[in-house]
């Protein structure tokens, strides 16, 4: 599966979205309702867990974490760093 | 305090409501009223009553009439001014027969009219009939702390404190939910008057009085608004000073009036805040003997009050009362819970109140007082700072130090990582265009809530095409609201939405009287109301420090750590109250694929990711507050459906004390 499935299938799993082929890659997930401040946290144990990646405080922004493009970005910027 | 019911033929020719079906609605409110039961019945109507005795307890039966037997009323709740009222009437020549406050409603009907609700200082609901004019009034206090319902089915009208006892009293009538009462619990918290959760069920607005006449509708009228200042209109004149010593008196004379005109003793709720230990002081002051009060001790740490609450006992010397709640005692209370608001839940913070007002009842106690309204009369929630900083940021939307002070409003902000502070200013930023438009306070709150619609299963989808339950809120408010202050604004949609239709119905007379315990709530006085909404903005909310006036008045009456600590809003464990090992076994069963399927309200398989994430964060100390909301939302709607819908009223047989019949009544 590839990076861009994996973080779209546990967005839609751990915050239940109904319709997740209607969720575009850049739609903010804040701005949407799906996340909110713990579910962040939420992402941020996921992304640690699952993929590896460790965040660091000042990488705690939404430019970083707000959408599946975003989050893909981030991830891939990590691990090729 | 007490259960009202009745039943009403609009169509001709129909047979009178019977004795039975008006008793089977007694006897399903007889938890608001276990003392006496009374039933009225002519050709046209019959009304109904379950009593819980608190003012002339030898003499105050109902259904009760005029002098001539053609007026009659059921009532619930208390007109607190009626002393003065009857004096007054007394003085018009009218002629009484008891000593109670329902037969000053009887009278003050006769003399005023629709007129007469206005001068009441007091909570109600109530039903007049005048049998020889054929008129139904049906009437609901100030800010509805009491509630009345009503159905139209087969020629008839039904009316009744809870909506179970419209079942019992029209057995045909269709039970459902009601899919645009679901959209407004998941944005307002609560389902909003006149709308209810059940299909072809509505409510009394608070503040309103409705008349029927001769089989038909005639209107439906508001006896009571809101006032907030207008320029020099409506304003308070004096200095915060004057304000203050202004509210003191003015909540003194609440206080006693509310813990006097009783003909049983009256306790008080100590919560460790700072409403309830204000009340309780100004109580403690008003009676020679000791006081009694009760609290809610919570086994989780972080839920818990108890010093606080301890530190005024002491200081009052009051005959005290706890009931320590766990996680489990909350999980078992939701389905009883449930059937008593017969509305969801997206806290689980009422079902600790059920549990305590069972206290009250087993320690002789039917009236107690509590802080309840303070937050919304005199500005004491984060929402009214949170849109003041917002406002305030929307001046200036590029401004880097404005959206600071969201970090003084939620200080755990400011000691969390970069992310939580860069998101909060993303999530509270929103909307910041339109910073004059009606709802910009509200709006976080209920766009965070309706995110949660994305669980509703796909009949309810359909069902919702372009409604929109915001839109319909904003498209009723009053025509002065624009011209009133946006702290005004504020306030006037947190009555209306979250006091009226969920602190004081499901977290309120429900839970209270669940047990047969009347609440009274002095900060929800008609003067006091009245005097605070007339405060400029800045004496309640001055600067960031919420309930300013209000803390200079408590200042000499309640405990220095009291006044001094931060606030903390009442809550109770939500989801982490249903995940344990122990939970009880309806839990599983409610939220298994099958039983959400049956509901037919929200998607199974949703439901169940949601399930299995909350299950699999057991050991997790937080749960974000989507999951917590999406979690009791979800199980208790699943409750009402069983409770109210599936089941079939089961009527309960009670004696009657009084029974009223006209002849011309077969």
């Amino acid at each position: 599966m590839d990076l861009r499935e994996q973080i779209r299938q546990f967005v839609c799993s751990n915050f239940y979205v109904s319709d997740p082929a209607a969720l575009a890659d850049d739609a903010s997930l804040l701005d949407a309702g799906i996340v909110d401040s713990t579910g962040v946290l939420e992402i941020i144990t996921f992304i640690e867990r699952e993929l590896g990646v460790t965040v660091e405080d000042a990488e705690m922004l939404p430019q970083n974490l707000d959408s599946v493009r975003a989050l893909v970005a981030f991830v891939q910027k990590k691990r090729g760093s | 305090m007490c259960g009202i019911a009745g039943i009403v033929n609009l169509r001709e020719g129909l047979p009178p409501p019977t004795r039975e079906a008006l008793t089977r609605m007694a006897g399903a409110l007889e938890h608001r009223g276990p003392d006496e039961f009374g039933v009225y019945r002519d050709a046209r109507a019959g009304l109904a009553h379950a009593r819980l005795s608190i003012i002339d307890l030898t003499s105050g039966q109902q259904p009760l009439s005029n002098e001539d037997g053609t007026l009659w009323v059921s009532f619930n709740g208390e007109i607190f001014n009626y002393l003065e009222l009857k004096a007054e009437l007394e003085a018009l020549g009218h002629r009484f027969r008891t000593r109670s406050d329902t037969e000053v409603i009887v009278h003050a009907w006769e003399a005023w009219g629709e007129q007469a609700f206005s001068r009441f200082n007091g909570q109600w609901a109530i039903a007049l009939w005048d049998s020889r004019r054929e008129v139904l009034v049906l009437a609901r206090d100030r800010v509805g702390v009491r509630p009345l319902y009503l159905a139209r089915h087969q020629g008839r009208l039904a009316f009744a404190s809870e909506v179970k006892a419209l079942f019992a009293g029209l057995p045909d009538l269709p039970r459902a939910i009601d899919p645009l009462g679901l959209d407004e619990t998941f944005t307002f918290w609560s389902v909003l008057a006149p709308r209810t959760m059940f299909r072809g069920i509505s409510e009394v607005e608070p503040g309103h009085v409705q008349v029927w006449s001769r089989g038909a509708f005639v209107r439906d009228v508001p006896c009571w608004q809101p006032t907030y200042p207008q320029g020099e209109r409506h304003r308070f004149e004096g200095s915060l000073d004057e304000a203050t010593v202004a509210l003191r008196q003015a909540l003194e004379d609440a206080t006693r009036l509310r813990l006097l005109r009783a003909d049983v003793p009256v306790g008080c709720y100590l919560s460790g805040g700072l409403d309830s230990s204000l009340i309780a002081a100004l109580a403690a002051r008003a009676r020679p003997s000791s006081l009694r009060t009760f609290s809610l001790r919570f086994a989780d740490a972080e839920y818990d009050e108890t010093p606080y609450q301890r530190a005024m006992v002491e200081r009052l010397g009051t005959e005290h009362s706890e009931l320590r709640v766990s996680r489990r005692q909350i999980a078992e209370a939701l389905p009883d819970v449930i059937r008593h608001t017969e509305r969801p839940l997206l806290r689980t913070a009422p079902a600790p109140l059920f549990l305590l007002s069972q206290l009250v009842r087993d320690s002789g106690f039917k009236v107690v007082l509590t802080g309840e309204g303070a937050d919304e009369v005199l500005a004491g929630y984060d929402l009214f700072r949170e849109a003041k900083v917002r406002r305030f940021w929307a001046r200036a939307p590029g401004s880097s130090w404005r959206p600071l002070l969201l970090e003084r409003l939620y200080p755990y902000l400011a000691r969390s990582p970069v992310s939580q502070r860069a998101l909060a200013r993303q999530f509270f930023g929103r909307d910041l265009e339109h910073p004059s438009s009606a709802g910009f306070g509200h709006q976080p709150r209920w766009q965070s809530t309706a995110a949660l619609k994305r669980l509703f299963g796909p009949s309810v989808r359909e069902a919702l095409t372009g409604t929109d339950p915001v839109a319909h809120l904003l498209g009723s408010l009053p025509s002065e609201f624009p011209r009133w202050p946006p702290l005004a604004q504020d306030q006037y949609l947190e009555v209306r939405t979250l006091l009226s239709s969920y602190l004081l119905s499901s977290q309120g007379d429900r839970m209270l009287m669940a047990h047969g315990v009347e609440g009274r709530f002095p900060f929800l006085d008609a003067q006091v109301m009245e005097l605070a909404n007339s405060f400029p903005p800045a004496f309640k909310l001055r600067g960031l420090d919420e309930k300013h006036v209000l803390k200079r008045v408590a200042k000499e009456l309640v405990a220095k750590e009291i006044c001094a600590r931060p606030k903390q809003p009442y809550r109770a464990p939500d989801a982490l109250s249903f995940i344990g090992a122990d939970r009880p076994e309806w839990i599983d069963e409610r939220l298994s694929e099958a039983a959400v399927r049956d509901v037919g309200l929200f998607e199974p398989a949703l439901v169940g990711q949601l399930w299995r994430k909350c299950l699999a964060r057991r050991e997790e100390r937080q749960f974000s507050n989507a999951d917590n909301m999406a979690l009791v939302g979800v199980l208790s709607t699943q409750l009402l459906h069983q409770q109210l819908v599936q089941r079939a009223p089961s009527p309960r047989e009670v004696p009657l004390k009084t029974l009223i019949e006209d002849p011309r009544a077969p």
